[in-house]
């Protein structure tokens, strides 16, 4: 079991989506929402995800598809 | 007791042992390295620090190692040049300019940075070093690694020009093409560092490496005959350039270094990647993330890790924050190299368009003392200026062709 940790960003058209439930039920991870700010407009969560590596990378996947950004927890890690 | 008390996260305030992590447990917030004040207060003196290396390590009673073993000896303590052309071009009184294009050993001011993360890497027994980058960064983790024979490896993104990749390849790291694209690369390196027991720079290191970014307050400081400056004018990539800047400030404030902290903190951004001055521009305590679309590569993060404390920064000492197109940083560049002989990469063109804004705005004025932070060399980024510096004359190798194209005369316009 692998647990690993993400930036997500909510378009505005998403902030009302009840996303993090519906990944973990499409996916085998345990979500654990840490931190969050979300407001009318836009909106964010720090996010842990637990499962095994490749299950989690289908759930990261998945997050995109329904129209969410997915950075690592460090944001910028490329400088 | 120790000099560092512990690693403390900037959101909930939870503290930690001093070791190589960078993510609070609790709330996923970024720790930063908590000092002993009341014990440096009791060592540090100006005197002490007049009597250290010629280099950013006199500082060292405010820099997160234990052992005096440096790597990267050299780095900082680079010239504070008297920018007088600039200034009388800009009608300014005193304006500076912090040149870390001559840093060592590899041109910019990661070499500050690095130099911290590799000393307290070894400390913590790392063998191995690692980080992500597509310049600057590779190029310092690759040099001080090869100086403290430690293993290295580079990650890049596998589309990188083949110069940059020349420049980290002749240090003999473990260089790392990745496929796909910066974001991509940007995840992958993440995982990575949570999985491999390496001490990834500017990740599971990065409390201790942002540190070494207060150096260039300290040197202003002290090459300003123990002054702070009224105005400072600071590239923004991730932003934690700018907030070390104003904590090292902050700190010979409270450590009796200096009397008052008098300092607005502006940042400098592109217009292709400014998702932190657009936030202040418009008065919002958050940044939107963009795509990066600019010649000044160095600076191009375009959802930075410490935009949000920048802004805090710049807000809690008053300053500004503004933009500059490609064209306004390839006439900054310009500027600089044409009145001051310092040939700046893309990141100081930012830095001299925004000052020149900021100036004109009568945001900093005349009277202001003014410091401009240019933080790697020109040489590193002559793509950006190849098609706006002109052409050399080109003449027939004889006297008379030699002056008809100068239009002298046979005893004129000589020197000797």
């Amino acid at each position: 079991m692998t647990s690993l940790r993400f930036h997500i960003r909510f378009p505005e058209n998403k902030i009302k989506e009840p996303i993090i439930y519906q990944i973990g039920h499409e996916f085998k991870v345990v979500t654990n929402v840490r931190r969050a700010d979300v407001r009318e407009t836009t909106g964010w969560m720090d996010l842990e995800l637990t499962g095994e590596t490749e299950e989690i990378e289908r759930a990261i996947d998945g997050i995109r598809t329904k129209g969410c950004v997915v950075d690592p927890i460090e944001l910028n890690v490329v400088e | 007791m120790a000099k560092m008390k512990a690693l403390v996260c900037r959101e909930c305030g939870k503290e930690y042992p001093p070791k190589a992590i960078h993510v609070c447990e609790m709330c996923f917030g970024p720790l930063e390295v908590k000092y002993n004040y009341e014990e440096i207060k009791g060592t540090i003196s100006r005197k002490k620090i007049e009597q250290g290396p010629h280099s950013m390590w006199r500082y060292i009673d405010l820099l997160p190692v234990e052992s005096t073993a440096i790597i990267g000896p050299h780095a900082g303590l680079t010239p504070l040049v008297r920018a007088k052309n600039l200034a009388a071009y800009l009608g300014l009184d005193e304006l500076y300019i912090k040149n870390d294009t001559v840093n060592h050993p590899t041109l910019s001011f990661k070499d500050r940075v690095v130099s911290v993360a590799l000393t307290r890497a070894r400390e913590l027994g790392f063998e191995t070093v690692a980080c992500a980058s597509t310049g600057n960064l590779a190029n310092s983790v690759a040099a001080h690694a090869a100086a403290a024979g430690m293993k290295c490896y580079v990650f890049i993104p596998a589309d990188l020009e083949a110069a940059k990749v020349l420049g980290n390849l002749i240090y003999k790291p473990n260089v790392v093409e990745v496929e796909g694209n910066y974001d991509d690369v940007n995840r992958l390196c993440s995982e990575i560092a949570g999985e491999h027991g390496w001490a990834f720079v500017n990740i599971n290191i990065r409390p201790y490496y942002a540190e070494g970014s207060k150096t260039l307050a300290f040197e202003t400081v002290e090459q300003l005959g123990w002054r702070t400056p009224d105005q400072v004018v600071i590239p923004m990539a991730s932003g934690s350039l700018l907030t070390k800047i104003w904590k090292g400030l902050n700190e010979m404030h409270a450590l009796g270094l200096v009397d008052q902290v008098r300092t607005k903190i502006n940042g400098a951004q592109a217009e292709g990647c400014s998702p932190i001055a657009t936030a202040f521009k418009a008065g919002r305590d958050f940044f939107k993330p963009v795509k990066p679309k600019t010649i000044a590569k160095s600076l191009a993060i375009g959802n930075p890790a410490d935009g949000y404390y920048a802004l805090k920064a710049t807000g809690e000492s008053k300053g500004a924050m503004d933009a500059v197109t490609d064209e306004e940083v390839v006439e900054g560049i310009k500027l600089l190299a044409q009145t001051e002989g310092i040939f700046a990469e893309t990141a100081g063109g930012v830095t001299i368009g925004v000052l020149c804004k900021l100036v004109k705005q009568g945001l900093i004025k005349k009277s202001d003392v003014t410091v401009a932070y240019i933080t790697g060399n020109g040489l590193k980024t002559q793509e950006a200026v190849v098609d706006a510096v002109g052409r050399p004359f080109r003449i027939q190798p004889s006297l008379v062709n030699f002056q008809k194209t100068f239009k002298m005369g046979k005893n004129s316009g000589g020197d000797s």
